[in-house]
């Protein structure tokens, strides 16, 4: 289903995810987010920017415990580890983080 | 956390056998795969014109193939055995989800095509035509299947569901009726390695981190090497345990246990996956496929042993195919089993006493295990039988004072599955994995009541995401499971460690 930003319309997958991440821009993060009635904070956006970077370098989103340890490093030990990625994006870091961010979607046994 | 737009079952203190309700799990069925994904694996894109007689062709060529799918097709007796036996059964209550009446979904088209009184009299045995509708329940119901036979431990002759499940997906992929699921992984490994599609860049960077970490919690310099010419050991782990928690934990452990037993080994970034997704969709061609990475991996890199990381199914292929699929093994060196996995590897080293094991680093948990589907009943481990039920308890045992066994109906070889194994492990799935999780579910719920459990460990990657997402479905935490190699990793005092006793002991001397 197709989402419309800015008066733009981007092409998504059956789950949502963006068709192709070239497209993204932060109005696509913002989209998503509104219909999932979660509203995008600092916070937030420290996790979206960093799978992006990521993403840029490896072509892949980060394991789960390289995204810990970044935010860990960058905000506080107390805050690198998955209940805090839970309690920002309830639906997961891979879900609901990577899909605001513009990824595909990590598949596998994860 | 977990929001459900369907009902998530009550879990009971006894098993409860439900009433059927006909046709409630019709409208589940997985995204289908997409031409490009199809094509990867040599199937058709879409459907193709004259689908009913290509269907019917490949059903007579898997019937010739395989004579154990025409013996289950042709020797059910309908004694109701198996009826509530499938846990997707027991969660869901549609009767299509009972053992015997997910094989008759073929049963039936085979009769009426291969069969004498079915070619005369379909009515009168209950034969029917491949019709669009039938295709559609396939479709539906071969997707609520995770393939994990406890239906053929309990069945008078022994048949097999899983094969039915498998004959059915691969007919189905070969008119271009194929799961996204599935095939979009196994593409995935052909062009990438492994069914996440981690390159190798990445997986080098993954893995430098856990060596930080380890040496950050430790002291001691344990390594996770990529791509090490002339190593003694080939870990083959699922992409999993690079990438998601708590598999990661487990990944830590082997590498502890690697480096305590002073052995040589690294991982592969050609065969950086132990799953082999060809099991799923019954294609012996995308197994072959996906296996023979291994052997080439393991001739690359002049290996001596093979030992495989915590993955149920891999495990299954490993165990019982990988001789023919990829073999012959002659140049790897006969004194150990071809392959091992990494639970016996363990256990050896515990029963020589060359791990030092403080269990008491494992109190603030108190564990039960699950037998995960493909390592219960089809395969095996160590020399005895039953080997593959005691090894990894012993491990538990040797690394946890705290361990309660579930209910005796629910383990071992008659072992509940985690309800996502199989190729369900996929969003679009979410409803038929939390239903059908409830059996286990159950047993878990039973000994934490009883035995105050906080915590359960297991052998694979698909069962520990799966009980990661479903467990919250219940009311529980996402990080009460946990891997068994994870245990050992927090047990394992490594020579040289500095442990917290030490540092205060020395900070009370500065």
């Amino acid at each position: 289903m197709p989402i419309e930003v800015n008066g733009k319309t981007f092409e998504t997958d059956e789950e949502g995810y963006l068709a192709n991440i070239n497209d993204w821009e932060p109005g696509v993060a913002e989209v998503m987010s509104k219909e999932d009635d979660l509203e995008l904070t600092d916070e937030h956006w420290d996790i979206i920017n960093f799978l992006r970077e990521y993403y840029e370098e490896y072509q892949i989103a980060p394991a789960v415990r390289v995204l810990t340890k970044a935010v860990g490093k960058k905000m506080g030990k107390d805050k690198g580890n998955s209940k805090y990625l839970y309690g920002l994006f309830p639906y997961g870091p891979a879900k609901q983080a990577c899909r605001y961010a513009g990824l595909p979607k990590p598949t596998g046994c994860v | 956390m977990a929001k459900a737009d369907f009902e998530v079952p009550e879990l009971q203190q006894y098993p409860e056998i439900p009433a059927v309700e006909p046709g409630v799990m019709a409208h589940s069925s997985p995204f289908k795969s997409k031409p490009q994904f199809q094509a990867d694996l040599g199937f058709p894109g879409e459907l193709v014109d004259d689908w009913q007689k290509k269907a019917l062709d490949k059903m007579g060529d898997l019937l010739s193939r395989y004579r154990s799918l025409r013996v289950y097709l042709d020797s059910c007796v309908k004694c109701g055995s198996c009826t509530d036996k499938c846990h997707y059964y027991l969660g869901t209550h549609d009767p299509k989800n009972m053992p015997v009446g997910r094989q008759d979904l073929m049963r039936k088209v085979y009769r009426r095509h291969f069969t004498l009184a079915g070619r005369l009299f379909p009515k009168l045995v209950g034969a029917e035509d491949l019709t669009e509708e039938v295709l559609g329940d396939w479709y539906s119901y071969y997707h609520q299947c995770s393939q994990c036979r406890r239906c053929s431990v309990f069945c008078p002759y022994g048949i097999d569901t899983a094969e039915i499940s498998m004959a059915a997906r691969e007919i189905m992929d070969h008119i271009g009726v194929g799961q996204k699921y599935c095939n979009e992984i196994i593409g995935k490994v052909y062009k990438i390695g492994n069914n996440l599609g981690l390159p190798g860049p990445a997986l080098a960077d993954t893995l430098e981190g856990l060596e930080e970490d380890v040496f950050d919690d430790t002291g001691v310099e344990v390594k996770y090497p990529l791509d090490q010419e002339g190593a003694e050991i080939l870990l083959v782990t699922p992409s999993a345990d690079f990438f998601a928690e708590p598999h990661v934990d487990g990944l830590i452990g082997y590498g502890k246990v690697f480096h305590e037993a002073g052995v040589s080994w690294t991982l592969s970034s050609h065969a950086s996956e132990a799953a082999n997704f060809g099991m799923f969709i019954g294609s012996y061609e995308n197994m072959r496929r996906v296996a023979l990475r291994i052997r080439e991996a393991a001739i690359k890199l002049g290996v001596k042993r093979i030992v495989f990381g915590e993955c149920g199914h891999a495990w299954r292929v490993a165990y019982s195919f990988l001789n023919t699929l990829a073999g012959p093994w002659d140049f790897l060196d006969q004194r150990y089993p071809i392959p091992q996995h990494i639970c016996e590897f363990t256990y050896g080293l515990i029963q020589e006493g060359k791990l030092n094991l403080d269990k008491s680093r494992n109190d603030d948990m108190v564990l039960t295990y699950h037998d995960s589907c493909n390592v219960a009943r089809a395969s095996r481990m160590g020399d005895r039988p039953g080997g593959q039920f005691d090894i990894p308890r012993a491990i538990i045992r040797a690394t946890c004072n705290h361990f309660y066994d579930m209910d005796e109906e629910t383990i071992r070889d008659r072992t509940f599955c985690c309800g996502g194994g199989g190729g369900l492990l996929t969003d679009d799935l979410m409803e038929v994995r939390v239903k059908g999780a409830q059996p286990r579910v159950e047993a878990l719920n039973n000994v934490i009541q009883e035995k105050g459990v906080t915590h359960m460990a297991a052998i694979c990657a698909i069962c520990k995401s799966q009980f990661t997402k479903v467990l919250p479905y219940y009311g529980m935490d996402l990080d009460q499971i946990v891997s068994v190699h994870q245990l050992v990793s927090n047990a394992l005092v490594l020579t040289g460690e500095e442990t917290e006793d030490e540092d205060e002991a020395a900070d009370e001397a500065a």
